[in-house]
């Protein structure tokens, strides 16, 4: 493999996938920063008042870190799907496909993208939620890293997504009917100690819940988890989506007839 | 060197239909060749699979000495493609649409600069350089997508019906820039509807037709197979009744215009010294149809016939 090339042919998509998340700002860092806003506002302000505290900590602080991981996680998956099924619906993805790159740089500059965008947002975010709290950071290694992690897993998950999506209504069955689900139920606006045995085994299951609390634990120094077992599904879930989008590239699934 | 070598290519689509038999194409380094077929007949996959857009099911490809299968970044290095449809990102700038392809191909940077302004200066685009694609006339398109394929400098381009639907100026300005870059080194596949464009251009020939290669040999000696041509002859006077040339089959198509049909053993002279001496001027002549038209009808016809029986 030609190393020099290949990392000019990633340079260029990412590059090319910030021009796109610039260009298309209003849909791409607008409505995640009034979304966030609104939650903070509602469920923050408004109703967190009445809840009290959550875990030692009132409940604005409590479901900021989450908030933010949440959008870390949308806005990282929604990157890669909508860009590269768009360039499949177009068929501009057949300059990247002509060309002698390796199918490990199209997904990585892919990723890329999607990282750059899950982290703008997620930085907007934290600024956004630094109106209505404070937020002392307890880890900050474990802050960046399990974010950054976290951001690369849904980038590639929105990868395959966008390997198998036909039509634009693909794009966005797995956001609603199961991003959105596993999030809300993840561990953002609760701790799992509340649930009863049964349902806090049951949302162990959900690996969104360890992503959401090692990030917190970053910040607030709290989790339901084992940080050690949130590295463990980060990185499994980075090496089993890698290698599941470079056999789908190498096959052709839905890029080649 | 071949720039093309293909061995007994089949691909079968997963819905059944078998659009490559097993063909055999060998193109040589320097060569401008012409790939005609009606429409289905296997032209678009034969390029997919050659420029690595459509998994073949069998058989060999190499270019230049790289097979698809063992070296396929060298063999892909070494192609620029020019699709039959728009495949173009319609909300990027002409200008960063041609420099990420640089990118794609590993250049970067300032050398990528460079080529992009050449290209897009070439291929007239220059000054639309920071407009959306969205926003180019058809045959803007077609040219950025020239450009696109140009800008890494590949030793084979294959172009697939580079010209539908472009105005005629544009068409033969088209011509002139490809002949150029074919001058100057570049390999050149053409597939066209425009048989005039392919008779103009090319100096070899294969035709396929249902998968498979019917006739692959040099332009000058697949247009000798022509058995008869007709010519349509303008004259300088009017004549009521079409003369009786010995030879040639003579139609008065109407009182100024004469249809001639000419066979393989016979020669224009010889139809000029009958008409002269019968006193009928002729103003000007041409094809009835384009011969290379004619000779593919044909061909495609004696295919589909079990008889082999021509018009």
């Amino acid at each position: 493999m030609n190393v020099a090339l290949n990392l000019v042919a990633v340079k260029t998509i990412i590059r090319k996938e910030i021009v796109r998340v610039l260009r298309i700002w209003i849909q791409t860092i607008v409505p995640p920063a009034i979304t966030m806003t609104l939650y903070f506002v509602i469920f923050g302000n408004l109703i967190g008042k009445r809840i009290g505290s959550m875990d030692g900590f009132d409940y604005m602080q409590y479901i900021a870190p989450g908030l933010i991981m949440m959008s870390v996680i949308t806005n990282s998956y929604g990157n890669v799907v909508s860009s590269f099924f768009g360039a499949k619906f177009t068929r501009h993805i057949e300059e990247m496909l002509v060309a002698p790159m390796s199918n490990a740089s199209i997904i990585i500059g892919h990723v890329a993208g999607g990282v750059l965008r899950g982290l703008l947002v997620g930085t907007l975010v934290t600024v956004i939620a630094l109106f209505f709290t404070r937020l002392d950071i307890a880890h900050p290694f474990i802050m960046i890293s399990v974010v950054l992690l976290s951001s690369i897993v849904f980038s590639l998950a929105g990868f395959i997504n966008a390997i198998f999506a036909t039509k634009f209504d693909d794009i966005s069955i797995v956001p609603t009917f199961v991003l959105t689900p596993l999030t809300y139920l993840g561990g953002v606006f609760y701790t799992i100690s509340l649930l009863p045995p049964f349902w806090q085994s049951v949302s162990k299951a959900n690996p969104i819940l360890y992503m959401v609390n090692a990030f917190r634990y970053g910040i607030l120094g709290k989790s339901d988890i084992d940080i050690g077992h949130a590295y463990v599904i980060l990185f499994v879930f980075i090496v089993v989506l890698f290698t599941a989008c470079v056999q789908l590239m190498r096959r052709g699934i839905g890029i080649r007839e | 060197m071949k720039a093309l070598s293909i061995k007994n290519l089949t691909k079968v689509y997963a819905n059944g239909n078998q659009a490559l038999k097993g063909i055999d194409l060998s193109v040589n380094a320097g060569d401008f060749y012409a790939l005609l077929g009606p429409n289905g007949a296997g032209k678009t996959t034969a390029i997919g699979i050659i420029s690595s857009l459509v998994n073949k099911t069998g058989g060999e490809v190499e270019i230049f000495g790289h097979s698809i299968d063992t070296d396929l970044e060298a063999a892909k290095s070494c192609i620029g493609l020019v699709p039959q449809e728009v495949n173009l990102n319609l909300w990027d700038t002409v200008g960063n649409i041609v420099t990420n392809q640089a990118g794609y191909y590993g250049i970067g940077g300032k050398s990528a600069r460079l080529r992009v302004e050449k290209y897009l200066q070439a291929l007239r685009l220059w000054d639309r350089r920071n407009d959306i694609a969205r926003s180019l006339s058809g045959g803007m398109k077609r040219r950025l997508m020239i450009a696109r394929a140009l800008v890494h400098e590949p030793k084979l381009l294959i172009l697939d019906e580079p010209t539908a639907g472009v105005d005629i100026e544009i068409r033969r300005w088209m011509w002139g820039f490809l002949k150029d870059i074919n001058e100057a080194g570049t390999t050149i596949i053409l597939t066209t509807h425009y048989l005039e464009e392919a008779e103009s251009l090319c100096r070899d020939i294969a035709i396929i037709d249902e998968g498979l290669i019917i006739e692959d040999a040099k332009m000058s000696t697949v247009l000798r197979k022509l058995q008869r041509e007709v010519f349509v002859l303008s004259l300088a006077t009017e004549i009521s009744t079409a003369p009786v040339l010995d030879g040639f089959k003579a139609r008065l198509r109407n009182n100024c215009e004469l249809e001639v049909e000419k066979g393989p053993d016979r020669d224009i002279n010889d139809l000029f010294d009958q008409l002269s001496a019968r006193e009928i001027k002729v103003v000007s002549l041409r094809n009835k149809a384009n011969r290379l038209e004619e000779l593919f009808m044909r061909l495609v016809k004696n295919k589909q016939s079990p008889s082999g029986g021509t018009e």
